[in-house]
């Protein structure tokens, strides 16, 4: 280590050595004149034979300081004054990568928060899901949990939990909440502690109903009840039930799914209580996740065969669980091998990969064109004595300085991005949650693209400096060899960009035409003018039967506000929070296992009004009347779908199916086939069941108000909420417009497209300045070759020719194989599930047309400037 | 200037060109001009220090206060930078001789011609 006096003394040290380096030329000088030489020759003779003077004082020099530590803090400083000696450059370049970087932080953020990162447990990569199979659901029911816990061997221990939405009561107001309903050995399982209170365990459960216990999240705890210290032991109620509140779960833990952050958990023998149905009756009934921990040294292969022993005995004892198939897998999306967000997020960094490419391609070629400006400056700065290696850190260290400046704001602006994504709900209602919080390997990951591309784009005009002839560079004039008559370096960066370019333009073009038609597909209702209002009367202790009346009260209510052209009541709709699947048996059936089942179908029960509300055509047969009820034979009316999976071309008018043994349907009518849970979706069978007679005879709690009416909607909205306060005071009811949940079920596709566009755009700036870079790059490097030729006679359009001949052919080469590629990277995402319209020739033409408009733009000005050109002046200028 | 054939010999013999120095200044006392001139006398013109070399070997062993350096007036009335050896000098040069000893004796066994 220097100290700090030698840094003051060594101004000291190096004028003495320059000093005694003098001493010495003019002792040998002396010398050479006492042999006979003359003066001067003597002092060029001395000269040459000591060398490099500058060379060797730097040598010197160095032996006093950190060597490699100053030489970088001199070129930073150097690059710094010529980085801000061209703002305009340098701010340029700054935001250029500032976007490459930041789309590639945001999409690896995504990644890192939904897959990468494992749920925040102890020991997390050891938490294993156990699911039904690569084609079966996520979920379990009761029975087969217990009987996957008492005689599977692989696990230390599986827990099960199903989520539960209730009404709150604490003090005087109810809010709608959500929580888990857990097995009793839940946190024990996950082997985590509370930040306050205890936990529930095995110990505290003691058959149906028997722990009235809630655990409360640290948020839930915080913003409900301004984490009070004395919440524990106060009683709140859940739908009228009480529960009693032992623990706040530490600060961080989220449960157990990705999406889905819960307000409380409590034992899952007292949910029946809030809830009014039963987990544990039937093998059928799933909806329970099952989560375990592996034994040490126990292969999730070797998990999979000792699950599936179990699951052919279980077979072979429940005709329910006939050819039932169990596998583990990662819990969350990156488990779930139907998931497309792994996927798609995926291609999507590839994507944002690429266009980090365009843009170090991009600033190569600016790069290179600064550099060989500078070729007079180099080549002198070579010929005094600096190494080749010297030059080229000169130049990688701007190419650094501005990669490190552009990953700084690239960061900076992702990790606001990404800040408002994590907060935003789409309806608070949910406890939805996005954690996508960049942590540290996000950041990692930033500084290395910013690094690794400002090596990359600084490192590849150096080729340029190390073939530099000095001795040729050094005459005035000079142009670096980097020549225009051959397939350039230069040509193969811009043909890579415009490659990219045309890639992502034709990806979200396609991606932008799919969402167009995804518009236009019918849905079989009209979500427009439609306000939903959601909410569970089981909230205030109702079941089906006791709900009916009020249920009826709130619609005679909701039709009668003015301005309402029509209202129905369903227990679910279409696009709404929430939902129901029946398995359907043909007729006849006699044995009820899902192995026999002919099909699952989308199931609600509607009002008589609905139909007309929903603007649902029907299609033959008769709608509902409030006639039907429990005490008249059960009707159904279905969907196309539903009625040619069971009676292909024949009309369903009068035919029957069963859901199980007492519950069996005649279809009254059919409408036409919609979209149920998402757009674009397959074609999905569907029936409607009366609301008066509910599925099977059982009423159901669940109230969805459907009001139509050509009020605004403020004011529709807060007559409806008079309605309910009225009629319901103590269940909260969710409120939005149908239009909005049909909006956010796209949510998924609008993402997409809107970075696909994103991206796209960024390319497209890419391209155009690229081209134009070369465009007057080449111009102004051959203004005197295009003097010469105008003065002997060339035409303008012979010029044009020669001049821009190479940027079109790049453009056109580049621009096919970009529209092949965005093709193909269309259909793979269509296969990952976003909307993607299938060949359309609107497209391959929109795309064609706007980058033929990329090269006029970008080529325009250069070809003014070169037509400008006075061939006179131009040949007198040296 | 890199490209020069004679720069790559000049790092290969750094070792070697500290002990001379070090060696000559044990001697007398000396400036650098006097150095090149003392060490290629000595080796009978078979040695030709590069000043390129010099100064900054000086500078190193400036740096490492294996020598001291103080401007005097010379016998030819010249103002030179006269170098002499320090005690850590000495030290070193003792210790770099005998590992340089051991090293030739090692390389003489291996090249000595093979016995009959």
């Amino acid at each position: 280590m220097i100290s700090f006096r030698q840094i003051f003394r060594r101004r000291r040290i190096y004028e003495d050595m320059a000093e005694e380096i003098q001493a010495h030329l003019e002792e040998q000088v002396d010398a050479l004149v006492a042999e006979g030489m003359t003066r001067a020759d003597a002092e060029a003779a001395a000269k040459r034979h000591f060398g490099n003077v500058t060379r060797i004082e730097e040598k010197g020099r160095e032996a006093w300081m950190m060597p490699n530590l100053e030489r970088l803090l001199a070129d930073l400083r150097f690059a710094l004054r010529r980085l801000v000696a061209s703002p305009g450059f340098s701010l340029t370049a700054i935001l250029t990568l500032a976007m490459g970087i930041g789309a590639n932080v945001v999409v690896f953020s995504l990644l890192n928060g939904l897959i990468l990162r494992p749920l925040n447990v102890p020991n997390p990569r050891n938490l294993w899901q156990v699911s039904r199979g690569r084609h079966g659901g996520d979920s379990q029911s009761w029975p087969d949990f217990l009987d996957f816990r008492d005689r599977d061997s692989s696990f230390t221990g599986l827990m099960a939990y199903r989520t539960l939405g209730a009404g709150m009561a604490a003090g005087t107001s109810t809010v709608r909440s959500w929580g888990y309903a857990t097995s009793g050995n839940y946190f024990d399982v996950l082997g985590i502690h509370p930040a306050l209170g205890r936990f529930f365990d095995a110990s505290d459960i003691h058959g149906l109903g028997s722990a009235p216990l809630l655990v409360l999240s640290y948020d839930f705890w915080q913003t409900e009840f301004g984490g009070r210290q004395d919440m524990l032991g106060k009683v709140v109620k859940l739908n009228e039930h009480p529960f009693t509140v032992i623990g706040v779960a530490a600060r961080g833990f989220y449960g157990t799914n990705v999406y889905f952050a819960p307000d409380y958990w409590m034992p899952i023998v007292n949910a029946q209580q809030v809830t009014g149905w039963s987990d544990f009756c039937c093998r059928d009934h799933y909806g329970i996740t099952v989560m375990g921990r592996l034994k040490p040294g126990v292969m999730p292969q070797q998990a999979d065969q000792a699950l599936n022993v179990v699951a052919t005995q279980m077979g072979k004892d429940y005709s329910k669980d006939e050819g039932l198939i169990l596998d583990v897998r990662r819990p969350g999306p990156a488990g779930s091998p139907n998931d497309p967000t792994e996927k798609s997020l995926l291609g999507m960094m590839l994507l944002s990969a690429l266009v980090l490419l365009a843009a170090c391609a991009n600033l190569a070629s600016i790069f290179a064109a600064r550099a060989a400006d500078r070729a007079g400056e180099l080549a002198v700065r070579m010929a005094i004595g600096a190494s080749r290696w010297v030059v080229l850190r000169q130049l990688l260290a701007e190419a650094i300085l501005i990669s490190l400046a552009g990953g700084a704001v690239g960061a900076f602006w992702a990790r606001l991005l990404l800040g408002w994504l994590s907060q935003w709900k789409r309806f608070s209602s949910l406890p939805t949650r996005l954690p996508v919080i960049p942590d540290g390997s996000v950041y990692v990951l930033a500084i290395a693209l910013s690094l690794g591309s400002g090596i990359l784009f600084g490192i590849l005009p150096s080729r340029q400096i190390w073939r530099t002839d000095v001795v040729q560079a050094i005459k005035s004039g000079y142009a670096w060899s980097e020549s225009f008559r051959r397939f350039a370096f230069r040509d193969v960066l811009l043909l890579l960009q415009i490659t990219v370019c045309t890639l992502l333009v034709t990806a979200a073009a396609m991606s932008i035409r799919g969402m167009q038609r995804a518009m236009h597909v019918p849905l079989g209702f009209d979500p427009q003018g439609v306000t939903i209002t959601q909410g569970d009367l089981s909230m205030a202790g109702y079941t089906g039967d006791t709900a009916l009346p009020v249920q009826k009260r709130i619609l005679a209510d909701a039709q009668s506000i003015p301005g309402v052209t029509s209202a129905a009541l369903a227990d679910f709709v279409p696009f709404g929070l929430g939902g129901a699947d029946w398995f359907v048996y043909r007729w006849g059936t006699t044995d009820f296992i899902p192995a026999h089942m002919a099909f699952a179908a989308t199931t609600y029960l509607v009002s008589p009004e609905y139909l007309h509300t929903a603007e649902t055509p029907l299609l033959r047969g008769r709608n509902f009347t409030w006639h039907d009820d429990k005490a008249v034979p059960n009707v159904a009316i279905v969907n196309q779908t539903f009625a040619r999976l069971l009676y292909g071309k024949q009309s369903p008018i009068g035919r029957r199916f069963d859901l199980w043994a007492q519950a069996k349907y005649q279809i009254v009518g059919e409408v036409a086939d919609g979209e149920y849970g998402s757009i674009g979706e397959k074609p999905q069978p569907m029936m409607m069941m009366p609301f008066a007679q509910g599925t099977g005879s059982y009423l159901s709690t669940a109230t969805c108000l459907v009001v139509r009416s050509n009020l605004p909607e403020n004011q529709i909205a807060a007559a409806l909420r008079r309605t309910l306060r009225k009629e319901a005071p103590d269940v909260p009811f969710s409120l939005e417009s149908w239009k909005d949940y049909v909006d956010a079920s796209m949510m998924f596709d609008q993402a997409v497209t809107i970075v696909l566009a994103a991206l796209g755009l960024l390319a497209v700036m890419l391209a155009v300045t690229g081209i134009f870079g070369m465009a007057s790059y080449s111009v102004s490097r051959r203004m005197k070759e295009l003097g010469i030729r105008i003065a002997v006679g060339a035409q303008q359009r012979q010029v044009v020719q020669a001049m821009l001949r190479r940027p079109a052919l790049l453009l056109c080469g580049g621009s096919v194989v970009g529209i092949a590629a965005g093709l193909l990277a269309a259909r793979v995402m269509e296969r990952l599930g976003a909307m993607v319209t299938p060949w359309d020739p609107l497209v391959i033409i929109a795309v064609s047309a706007s980058m033929v408009l990329i090269g006029i733009a970008a080529t325009w000005a250069p070809a003014r400037r070169m037509l400008a050109v006075d061939p006179a002046r131009l040949l007198r200028e040296p | 200037m890199t490209n020069d054939p004679k720069s790559e010999q000049r790092d290969l013999f750094r070792g070697a060109l500290e002990m001379m120095i070090l060696q000559s200044l044990r001697r007398q006392p000396m400036h650098g001009y006097a150095l090149v001139q003392h060490i290629r006398q000595r080796s009978n013109e078979l040695l030709q220090v590069e000043e390129g070399s010099l100064y900054p070997a000086l500078q190193r062993m400036l740096r490492a206060k294996l020598v001291r350096a103080e401007w005097q007036i010379s016998s030819t009335s010249r103002r030179v930078r006269v170098y002499r050896i320090t005690r850590a000098g000495l030290r070193h040069l003792e210790r770099e001789m005998a590992s340089f000893d051991q090293m030739l004796e090692g390389i003489h066994l291996v090249l000595a011609p093979v016995e009959p």
